[in-house]
């Protein structure tokens, strides 16, 4: 196989970017990053994601890729080293597909809603269904991972880097927010798995320090979204 | 769980999201019984089927469920890979394919729903908006005879269950798809020749009707 030539676009907070960063490390595939400054989207990103402007893209020799979930794919397709971030049977497949997209669809939403609750009562309500959702997920890991480390078995797969690229992001919110929703005695399988998956090699190297994640809620994120509710 | 062996598809007549499972199976000719769900009396094997999300369409297979309509297509190209192929065989076009079906799925349905759910303003912008989103799919479609080239594939099939609405939608918010957007124009029609599609869609009058009794029950005038 010829030279690889990968760029990535991406951001430093980003889940999204975050995630695809684990998997490239993972499999050994070398690549060139681009910090993007989202307030201020460079001509890159213009040019590689005309339709949504978003990070992360991937841009392999002249040609992108965008939206995470579909750029793991591609990763997947095209890398001959590093083991498969997705299942090979079809129905695991699917199953995996499901629970990313509930991930994407549920977790976000569900941090989202607690940090921008402007009432004591409706950051309750938002905190329970927070739970719900790892009450859920606690039972997927459970039947996913079948008694191994990670939802992907034996090593990192597509619902770990899904889930677990918003690992450090919730545990600043936690703290900046004032709410606990990462509960070992609520979720202890859940919970052994986020120290697992932090502590594996090719993630401690993208995810950023949880104190950087804290002072960009403290000092960005929530003045900004305070400004927002009191107009 | 029983293990009723073949295919099941639990599904509502009208969503173009049971559709896109209907037409993938046709296309690569799988037989499958259909069972029509009651939305309003959701049923037990619904239920148990897709306890998570609780919607149609719901592919049950020897018995194991898959949800979500586009991760049904999916799975049903990757279970029976001897058949027709919808994706395709190079990584970069089936990314390519995969990012146009989840384009469609993120705007498609939203802001085609705001044309015939909003009124004034609102519907003036859903309006400019849709049309946005048809020229959008129309440059990528190109001269091309389908998304999928020369075949017809997954965003072809992503896509296709919502030309039965483009009727209501134009009717409701005052546009036409073929003034605005030719090319789609034309791959709907074209689409419309196949047996896939010809079998599995409603007609648009039908599909209008459901509409307005939509918006009845939800007070819109």
């Amino acid at each position: 196989m010829g030279e690889v030539e990968l760029k990535l676009l991406g951001m430093w907070a980003s889940p999204f970017a975050i995630r695809v960063r684990i998997v490239l490390n993972q499999k050994g595939l070398k690549y060139e990053y681009f910090e993007e400054d989202l307030k201020n989207k460079s001509e890159l990103l213009h040019k590689y994601n005309p339709i949504h402007k978003k990070v992360p893209v991937l841009i392999d020799k002249d040609r992108s890729v965008c939206e995470s979930l579909i750029i793991l794919q591609y990763i997947d397709e095209i890398s001959q080293t590093g083991p498969s971030v997705l299942p090979t049977d079809p129905y695991e497949r699917a199953m995996t597909r499901f629970w990313a997209a509930y991930i994407d669809d549920k977790v976000f939403l569900a941090m989202g809603g607690i940090l921008k609750a402007t009432t004591e009562e409706e950051k309750t309500d938002k905190i329970t269904e927070a739970m719900s959702v790892l009450e859920l997920l606690e039972e997927t890991f459970k039947k996913c991972s079948k008694g191994k480390y990670f939802f992907g078995g034996d090593t990192i797969g597509f619902l770990d880097v899904t889930l677990g690229s918003y690992l450090v992001l919730l545990k600043a919110a936690e703290k900046v927010f004032e709410f606990k929703i990462l509960d070992e005695t609520k979720f202890p399988k859940l919970m052994e798995w986020t120290e697992r998956f932090l502590s594996t090699d090719c993630v401690k190297e993208v995810m950023p320090k949880v104190e950087r994640v804290e002072e960009f809620y403290t000092k960005i994120v929530k003045p900004r979204w305070a400004a927002a509710s009191s107009q | 769980m029983e293990s009723h062996k073949g295919v099941t598809l639990l599904d509502f007549w009208v969503s173009p999201f049971g559709q896109r499972a209907r037409i993938a199976m046709a296309e690569k000719g799988i037989e499958f019984e259909y069972k029509e769900e009651n939305l309003a009396q959701k049923s037990e094997l619904l239920l148990k089927m897709n306890p998570v999300h609780k919607k149609i369409p719901v592919l049950v297979h020897d018995g194991k469920p898959v949800c979500e309509s586009l991760i049904i297509v999916q799975y049903i190209e990757e279970a029976w890979p001897e058949k027709t192929p919808l994706l395709p065989s190079d990584p970069y076009q089936r990314a390519q394919a995969r990012f146009w079906a989840d384009f469609v799925d993120k705007k498609v349905y939203d802001c085609g729903s705001r044309l015939w759910k909003t009124k004034g303003e609102e519907k003036e912008a859903a309006k400019k908006e849709f049309i946005e989103i048809l020229q959008i799919l129309e440059s990528e479609l190109g001269d091309r005879k389908y998304f999928g080239g020369e075949t017809f594939g997954y965003v072809d099939v992503a896509f296709v269950p919502f030309t039965a609405w483009f009727h209501s939608y134009e009717t409701e918010a005052g546009f036409s798809v073929e003034e605005s957007a030719p090319k789609i124009s034309t791959w709907a029609k074209r689409c419309g020749e196949r047996e896939s599609v010809k079998k599995h869609l409603y007609e648009k009058e039908k599909v209008y009707e459901f509409v307005c009794m939509l918006k009845k029950r939800l007070g819109i005038e």
